[in-house]
């Protein structure tokens, strides 16, 4: 019942199907809880953006539902829209106004009044003080990103999508988008992230959705679902190498590497018994020493890819 | 009601105007001076009157016409056009905004500039001829419906035009020969027999004509005639607009 009451999006049976018969979005479920980041992952026209238009009110809906807060995004389209901010993919922006009349038009649409000092914290927040007269068309492509979080969040909203908000900037740019997400996230913001920074996903995210052919294969919590997928490598160099693997270690399924001198074994951490402790018995048993030992995670990269894969 | 909303797409459409104030302003009322100066001084000069008004007064209610229509069509449809062109539309979109509430900023700031247009034009037609109005609320709220219902038709081409070609396809090559052969510049009872049937089936001879009697009051269809066809041609702009956010058509995917 806990749960419950956190959630603060929900989507149920979701379909979208566009003009021409494409199937973005296949009764998609999905329950999104109040102040945490989510990251949907997915390879290009997965479903993604859609499933974000459908909730903002971009897109159409074909079948099933969405709620926010307890509402439903077209009946009560304007409870829903103005707890929500939404920075898209693209870097729409009226080229020739000035930053600060920019994020005002912004808030203003929102039906909300004047607000110069939330305003200004905001410029502050996100390093754009400086620019606020600024003409648009003048700023770099970093800085017209940063408009974008602060036109998305002119009407302080309490859920906020990124639509790969760090697509095509630079390492330095990236790290301080990472900064004003988790800074919106201590405010207690809901952050809705897409990214194909797998990288991005991990640093940032607390649980991590991923979308393929407009269905959602998984939302777990991020930490459960590495430990759960992961498959760490024990990589074992000997003093002496092999050219078999002798038959009482065939149980351990190791991989002979580096012309007999190494070999591999793979286990997953989320068992238990990781079978190391047998494994390095056995070896001393026949006769077999090591000269070192080195392990390796699977990264939430490789998760990915074999999650889509299968 | 989202009244700041309004205010907000209201507000910004004005600026944008007055950014560009010599394309949004001088130009309009630069072009209507050289049709009083080549139409009404240098031909006018050399014409009979018509219907008891010099050819130079004559001209006044069709050349404001010509320009609103034309002003109308195009702030609406650039309004909404270039949101769509630069990918701003999201911003509408995604705010507690209905559509009506939409259609009321964009409509709103294209009547009121070419209202204002229409208006500065007849002032600049007193230092040219005299004119003496004959019904001038009539003609206040004939100006005023003219502009909102081209402004309704322009947000329609705003709507449906995907590149900047076809946006400009209706106002060049149907707004503007129906306004030209609409009777701005003559009576139909000028033309021949046939061309004057003809005439008949140009919507803009209704407006102009209308708009016309509230100047003089004459004009070359009856007046009720000339209410009847902007209300009805208001009536169409606002259903069909009606449909076009009722099913998102190129607005929504």
């Amino acid at each position: 019942m806990d749960v419950k009451l956190s959630e603060i999006i929900t989507v149920s049976s979701l379909v979208k199907k566009y003009d021409n018969k494409f199937l973005a979005l296949n009764g998609l479920n999905l329950n999104i809880n109040q102040g945490e980041i989510i990251a949907l992952l997915g390879p290009n026209g997965a479903g993604k953006t859609t499933l974000i238009s459908t909730i903002c009110g971009l897109t159409s809906i074909t079948s099933g539902k969405i709620e926010v807060n307890g509402f439903d995004v077209i009946k009560d389209y304007r409870k829903t829209r103005e707890i929500i901010g939404l920075v898209p993919q693209e870097l729409a922006l009226e080229p020739f106004e000035k930053v600060i009349n920019s994020i005002r038009f912004s808030r203003r649409l929102f039906g909300k009044k004047d607000d110069n000092k939330y305003l200004n914290q905001l410029l502050i927040k996100l390093q754009l003080f400086d620019k606020k007269d600024n003409i648009i068309k003048s700023l770099s492509g970093g800085m017209k990103r940063r408009v974008m979080i602060a036109k998305a969040l002119s009407h302080n909203p309490s859920i906020l999508f990124l639509d790969e908000p760090t697509a095509g900037v630079d390492v330095e740019l990236r790290k301080d988008m990472w900064n004003i997400i988790r800074e919106l996230k201590k405010e207690g913001v809901t952050i809705i992230l897409t990214t194909h920074y797998i990288e991005e996903a991990e640093m940032m995210a607390d649980r991590i959705g991923i979308i393929n052919h407009g269905e959602l294969l998984l939302v777990e919590e991020k930490n459960k679902l590495i430990k759960r997928m992961s498959v760490k490598t024990l990589k074992v160099k000997l003093k002496k190498s092999i050219t078999k693997i002798p038959k009482p270690l065939e149980k351990y399924k190791l991989k002979l590497i580096d012309d007999g001198n190494s070999f591999n074994y793979y286990y997953n951490t989320g068992n238990m018994k990781t079978g190391i402790t047998s494994l390095l018995s056995d070896m001393n048993d026949i006769g077999i020493n090591l000269f070192d030992i080195q392990t390796e995670e699977t990264s939430l990269e490789e998760i990915f890819v074999k999650i889509i894969k299968d | 009601m989202n009244f700041r909303g309004i205010q907000a797409i209201y507000i910004y459409e004005m600026n944008r105007s007055f950014r560009t104030l010599i394309q949004s302003l001088v130009s309009p009322v630069l072009s209507t001076v050289l049709y009083f100066i080549v139409f009404g001084a240098a031909i006018g000069s050399r014409m009979d009157n018509i219907n008891n008004v010099s050819y130079g007064a004559f001209i006044v209610p069709g050349l404001i016409m010509l320009t609103v229509q034309m002003q109308s069509v195009n702030n609406a449809s650039f309004g909404i056009y270039f949101p769509k062109f630069i990918g701003t539309t999201y911003e509408l979109l995604s705010a507690p905004l209905s559509f009506v509430e939409i259609v009321i900023g964009y409509v709103g700031a294209a009547t009121t500039k070419a209202f204002a247009i229409g208006l500065i034009i007849l002032a600049t037609s007193y230092l040219f001829v005299n004119i003496n109005i004959v019904h001038p609320f009539f003609m206040i709220f004939f100006l005023l419906i003219t502009c909102v219902t081209f402004s309704l038709l322009g947000f329609i081409i705003g709507i449906v035009s995907d590149n900047f070609e076809q946006l400009n396809i209706a106002p060049m090559l149907i707004i503007t020969p129906l306004v030209f052969l609409g009777g701005s510049f003559y009576t139909i009872d000028m033309l021949p027999p046939f061309w004057q049937d003809f005439a008949l089936i140009n919507p803009i001879v209704y407006l102009i004509s209308g708009f016309r009697w509230t100047f003089f009051g004459v004009g070359d269809v009856p007046i009720l005639a000339s209410v009847i066809f902007i209300l009805s041609f208001t009536a169409i702009c606002i259903s069909i607009i009606w449909y076009i956010f009722r099913t998102g058509y190129r607005i929504k995917n």
